[in-house]
């Protein structure tokens, strides 16, 4: 099936995740800015769809947006929000972040000038029906090691916030 | 207009292709309808059987007043909630408490794009189809976590914290015993699973055997651990903390009124249907008949054809017992007239069923429908049946119980079905 209005969606897309990304930043309130970032997230996972990535975008709904942000909230929501709106926010950073943004910019307008020539001119379209079924055989077949790795890394995590939240194991 | 015509008879013309693979806007859009009617009908039918159900399990009779045998109950209370005055709190969060019920009927409404009613009667076959399923039911939690902070009052805010906490602990338990049949799904000579819920239920009918059955007793522990999350996970007694009302007034709801409570309830009872397709689906073989492969043959395939027709002549007898049984009194007149006609509407339904062109055509909804209709009697029955259970029964039950059980079952079903593999197909 052909792809239908593409440039319409990913400009779609891409606004929202902007504008998105921007209110997680500007909202005093921090519902809000979790609920600006989960609006980010979904618009993402559009993007990672277009990009014939089903499998992504599905795992992106469940764990960032259903899973990870909902305990964002569950946590924010415990805090005391009238007091902590009322403290002055603070933001000592403005160096680093100035030269973070720089790079950043920097980066982006060399690949809107020079893009043609560093990128291949069009990347063959994956075929979206046996996109989960690449995605195992790449993780279990070719990449195993660094897979196995990677889920060492979360056990540590867990057994770390196991111990650190339990007094008596 | 003539291009228009031949682009809605193109797709009539394609075998076996869902309106969204055959990528025919038109049908997609016409299916979108069809469901979303069919789910708001099933949910008003819903609201009446429970009512009636559980009045019967405790020795009531239920709603008896509006219409014969409270048939139009469901209908007023609609209006009694449109008509209501719409609340909201001074000190509340206006656009987070205006948002909260329509995400949650989002959330609710949209997996029914992927949910396959048939081999073609899907708005689209997804190729991550039961992923999307999991992914969007679970963005139904954040609605409901908005709802209760955003009505600034304690009893709202305890029931989101409670059914977000809930929710979260049991999706981990529901993915395990999903990906146990996903798994099974892979038992095929390519040695490929798939995902998409289409997919699934051809892989059951390739391999002849429902996924509850198979690998005995391993399918039918998933589908107990999926069984008993899906519960939890939809805030249905007996794991209703979120909204118990001897604690919590009414949960995470509380502060709603008038129409945007009737969209939480709405969201509620199709994402029970939801979750329940997902079962039947995953362990229950969709929309396959009883029996497809042993009680094969035109003679077995007409007997199983009938069903749906006899199922709703038989609905249309009831109702003309009952209509005969009403009270011979003239205050009783219209109600007796009005459940004969709903009788020779339900008769008629069924002999269009009957007919050979149609019955081909929807004998795979109704066997779809009716497994999910099964699921739909069992929540009710749960509610009739179970006490409500404490928070930390709920969590230890999550984690320490359906948890380690699932991952027991997913290693022992990749286990079985690897040596399945290596001893009888080397």
């Amino acid at each position: 099936m052909a792809p239908v209005a593409t440039p319409f969606f990913f400009y779609l897309f891409a606004a929202i995740m902007l504008i998105g990304g921007i209110a997680v930043i500007t909202r005093k309130n921090p519902v809000h800015s979790a609920l600006a970032l989960i609006v980010t997230l979904l618009a993402q996972s559009s993007i990672y769809l277009m990009l014939y990535a089903p499998f992504v975008a599905g795992v992106q709904v469940i764990l960032y947006a259903g899973g990870i942000m909902v305990l964002f909230l569950f946590v924010i929501m415990l805090v005391s929000i009238d007091r902590s709106m009322k403290e002055r926010q603070f933001n000592s950073q403005w160096v680093v972040g100035i030269v973070a943004a720089t790079a950043l910019a920097g980066l982006f307008v060399t690949v809107y000038i020079k893009g043609t020539s560093i990128f291949p001119d069009r990347v063959l379209p994956i075929i979206e029906s046996d996109n989960t079924q690449k995605v195992a055989t790449m993780l279990y077949g070719q990449y195993m090691f660094a897979f196995e790795i990677a889920s060492l890394l979360l056990l540590v995590a867990i057994i770390g916030a196991v111990v650190m939240a339990k007094k008596r194991i | 207009m003539g291009q228009i015509i031949q682009y809605i008879e193109s797709y009539l013309k394609t075998k076996d292709l869902t309106p969204g693979a055959a990528g025919n806007m038109f049908w997609a859009l016409v299916y979108i309808l069809l469901i979303f009617g069919g789910l708001s009908v099933a949910v008003i039918a819903m609201n009446w059987l429970e009512r009636k159900i559980l009045a019967h399990m405790q020795v009531r009779l239920g709603p008896m007043r509006v219409g014969p045998h409270g048939l139009l109950q469901p209908i007023a209370d609609a209006i009694k909630l449109l008509l209501k005055e719409d609340i909201m709190p001074t000190e509340a969060d206006r656009f987070v408490f205006w948002t909260a019920p329509l995400i949650v009927v989002m959330a609710a409404f949209t997996v029914f794009i992927v949910v396959p009613f048939g081999p073609t009667h899907a708005v689209t076959d997804m190729n991550i189809g039961v992923l999307f399923m999991l992914g969007v039911s679970s963005l139904s939690v954040l609605g409901v976590v908005m709802a209760g902070w955003a009505s600034n009052s304690h009893y709202p805010l305890i029931g989101a914290l409670r059914s977000s906490a809930q929710m979260v602990s049991y999706e981990v338990a529901m993915g395990l015993a999903v990906v146990a049949a996903v798994l099974m799904t892979s038992l095929n000579a390519e040695g490929t699973g798939t995902l998409s819920m289409i997919g699934i239920v051809q892989a059951q009918q390739a391999q002849g055997i429902w996924f509850i059955f198979k690998f005995f007793p391993l399918g039918a522990i998933a589908f107990f651990i999926f069984a008993v999350s899906m519960v939890a996970e939809t805030n249905r007694a007996p794991f209703d903390l979120a909204e118990a009302e001897s604690e919590l007034t009414a949960g995470f709801h509380t502060e709603y009124s008038g129409f945007r409570w009737s969209l939480f309830f709405l969201a509620e009872y199709s994402a029970m249907i939801a979750v329940s397709s997902i079962a039947v689906t995953l362990w229950l073989g969709g929309w396959l008949r009883p029996f497809p492969n042993l009680l094969s043959g035109p003679t077995w395939d007409l007997v199983f054809s009938l069903f749906p027709g006899i199922t709703f002549l038989l609905l249309a007898a009831m109702c003309f017992f009952n209509a005969a049984r009403m009270p011979k009194h003239p205050m009783f007149r219209i109600q007796t007239i009005g459940l004969a006609g709903f009788g020779m509407v339900l008769g008629l339904i069924g002999l269009v069923l009957l007919l050979p062109a149609v019955r081909v055509r929807v004998q795979d909804i109704f066997w779809f429908a009716a497994k999910v209709a099964g699921f739909m009697y069992l929540y009710i029955w749960y509610r009739g049946t179970f006490p409500r259970y404490r928070f930390d029964q709920l969590m230890h039950i999550g984690w320490k119980v359906l948890l380690p059980l699932g991952l027991a079952v997913l290693i022992l079903t990749a286990s079985v079905a690897l040596l399945q593999q290596r001893l009888w197909h080397p």
